[in-house]
């Protein structure tokens, strides 16, 4: 594979994740605890939005080959989206909601943090104007944990039973692939050896504030990174691409 | 001065501010009816605002491309806002948010008509957004002026924020009609859909609008009902016609003697179905939102918790 | 509002569109506390890019002087012309002043 090849990959992948925990975060347009915090989370969903959409631009500019951002968001299957299958869990909860973002908000913040040095301008750019959304969603996510860790029981209780479930898909967002490992040998992709450090060091000081037990011996999944995904992918995928599926020929 | 000549003394300054365009602010003197019909129309707008983001939500992840898809997430929520802007602005006569969520859920509060209808496929997006955001901002527009200071305030940012909204519907329909011959198809067919209950949204005839009177003399309604109707009738005709959208009217004609279109007849006895709770989404719309604030009841219960303990800790450290 | 309140403490927002400008008052917010205050503020007042600063106040701690003082508050400055400049003559010239 060429360079720009396996750069066009990468960036798509990154705008999958963003791509997709954008679109479950978009649904709770009205069902946050209160309305305001409705409104933040559709902020966040519109951050997301946005960093997905200059991550497929630029994967467009590479691949070269005609199709634009919409084709590569509307027109790929499950198998060939790439995100994490931890931003594919469902909204089960606020504690669900926050938690899944939390993970990975934790993770955007020192992979993005690494990003912004990246021999690659463009994808450095990106990671410029995303680390400062970044920032203000990780202090969010933060301060919500708090207050469900450390308010009540019921809410304790229902974030540790997020955490069982959402444990299971952490572990494949720093196993490194032959694109990541061709990419970080040359500057261009984040060493995810140390964003893991990182990430392992604030989440589990973190959780152990939140007197949280992090689940041991449980299912982790892998392969996101060769189209690997929990059943939710598909339907989720049929709800956003529907109307491009169904008529192929309109311009929206 | 005993209390009538004191509530006298109040109303005659109260009734002269009315009259010289100055606003009535929260801590100033106003008769109970003026605040009564305030804490109605407010809370009705607000509502009007939050159960409005349903329709559009529901459209929200199955939008076709991501342009689009980031201009009404953002477009829903800037309702939720603009619902915010006004619960805070209801707040300041002396009614909590808790309380008017609490109305809403017991049916005592009302909402727009027109959220009460079905959004059937995407065109419904872009007329929801043509018409129905367009009917409210001549609504809105005319209530910037209205004499409560904190409603006025509350609508001049709304207006400003809200004016991509009609926009962005018609660039829906525009290119829904410049497109294949099922998009057009589509955009006809919501136009259809929606035309009436966007007039309807203005509310009763002239005639029929007992409180109206009121609120116009005390300014807090600026422009009659009827008057608000046709404003948006006229500008709306040349929209449709100019990308080729009928609209489902036989009676509607340019009157020259008038210079209005006149139009048929609305069918009130829908209007006031869908107003007593016996429209098509009544059950829907407010058992989701009932829905939603119940299942946020232990989130906010734990947030306020925690900061209870905060402010404990926070007390013995003094 | 009480600490009761389901949707959290009522607090009042100020907002800087500019720095040097001064905070100007742009609404109120619910939150259960300071922090969630200020990130809902910050959601719902500035999703426009309306603001580089952000204030909140808890709307209880505001002191306001009540209508009926309005005459002993506000109405005695109204002969204290002398405040302002345009009261007095510069002569026709001289400039920047």
């Amino acid at each position: 594979m060429e360079t720009k090849e396996m750069i066009a990959a990468y960036a798509t992948r990154l705008g999958d994740t963003s791509l997709i925990l954008s679109h479950r975060l978009a649904k709770l347009y009205a069902s946050g605890p209160t309305l305001e915090e409705s409104v933040a989370l559709t902020n966040i969903s519109l951050d997301h939005l946005g960093q997905a959409t200059t991550f497929y631009q630029y994967a467009a500019k590479l691949n070269a080959n005609g199709l634009n951002e919409d084709d590569i968001a509307y027109r790929r299957n499950e198998r060939e989206y790439d995100n994490f299958q931890l931003v594919e869990q469902p909204n089960t909860d606020f504690a669900f909601v926050m938690l899944r973002q939390y993970l990975v908000d934790a993770f955007n913040y020192h992979y993005y943090s690494a990003l912004c040095d990246s021999n690659d301008e463009t994808l450095a750019a990106i990671a410029a104007k995303a680390i400062k959304e970044v920032k203000y969603h990780y202090r969010h996510s933060r301060e919500w944990l708090l207050r469900l860790g450390k308010g009540t029981e019921e809410a304790y209780n229902k974030l540790d039973n997020a955490l069982v479930h959402l444990w299971s898909y952490t572990k494949e967002m720093f196993t490194p692939d032959a694109i990541d490992e061709a990419l970080a040998s040359l500057g261009i992709a984040v060493d995810l050896k140390s964003v893991q450090e990182q990430w392992e060091r604030d989440v589990f000081e973190f959780f152990s504030e939140l007197k949280l037990q992090i689940p041991e011996k449980i299912f982790q999944a892998k392969g996101c990174k060769e189209g690997n995904h929990t059943e939710l992918l598909g339907h989720i995928l049929c709800e956003m691409q529907y109307l491009p599926r169904a008529y192929p020929d309109a311009k929206w | 001065m005993d209390n009538n000549e004191e509530y006298q003394k109040n109303l005659l300054e109260f009734e002269r501010k009315i009259e010289a365009e100055e606003k009535i602010e929260p801590r100033d003197w106003m008769p109970d009816a003026y605040r009564h019909h305030l804490i109605r129309q407010m809370s009705q707008h607000a509502h009007s605002e939050v159960i409005g983001m349903q329709p559009e939500g529901n459209w929200v992840n199955r939008a076709p491309s991501l342009r689009s898809k980031k201009i009404l997430i953002a477009k829903i929520q800037d309702e939720g806002g603009h619902g915010l802007y006004l619960y805070y602005a209801a707040e300041t006569l002396g009614v909590s948010r808790d309380q008017f969520v609490q109305w809403l859920h017991e049916g005592k509060a009302k909402y727009s008509s027109i959220f009460n209808y079905p959004s059937l496929s995407w065109a419904d997006i872009g007329a929801i957004g043509w018409l129905v955001d367009g009917a409210a901002i001549v609504n809105q527009v005319s209530l910037c002026r209205t004499s409560y200071g904190p409603y006025s305030r509350a609508m001049v940012r709304i207006c400003k924020e809200e004016s991509f909204h009609q926009r962005q519907g018609y660039e829906i329909m525009c290119d829904m009609m410049n497109g294949t011959e099922d998009q057009r198809k589509m955009a006809q067919d919501a136009m259809n859909r929606w035309w009436w209950p966007s007039l309807m949204m203005f509310g009763p005839t002239d005639n029929d609008s007992p409180n109206s009177q009121r609120a116009m003399k005390w300014k807090i309604k600026r422009e009659s009902n009827d008057k608000l109707r046709q404003k948006f009738i006229d500008k709306t005709m040349d929209q449709a016609e100019f990308i080729g959208l009928t609209v489902p009217d036989p009676d509607l004609k340019w009157n020259e003697e008038t210079q209005h279109y006149d139009f048929g007849q609305i069918d009130w006895e829908e209007f006031y179905e869908v107003i007593k709770g016996r429209g098509p989404c009544n059950r829907q719309r407010l058992e989701t939102h009932i829905q939603s604030h119940q299942e946020g009841e232990w989130v906010r219960n734990s947030a306020r918790e925690y900061s209870r303990m905060m402010k404990e800790a926070k007390k013995e450290l003094v | 509002m009480s600490n009761q309140a389901e949707t959290g403490e009522l607090w009042e927002v100020f907002l800087q569109s500019k720095s040097g400008l001064a905070f100007k008052h742009a609404g109120s917010v619910h939150g259960s506390d300071a922090e969630i205050a200020l990130q809902n503020a910050r959601d719902v007042y500035t999703r426009r890019n309306e603001a580089v600063g952000l204030w909140i106040v808890p709307s209880d701690q505001i002191i306001a002087a009540s209508p009926s003082d309005s005459e002993s508050f506000f109405d005695l400055a109204n002969d204290k012309i002398y405040r302002h400049p345009t009261f007095y003559n510069v002569p026709d010239g001289v400039k920047h002043m």
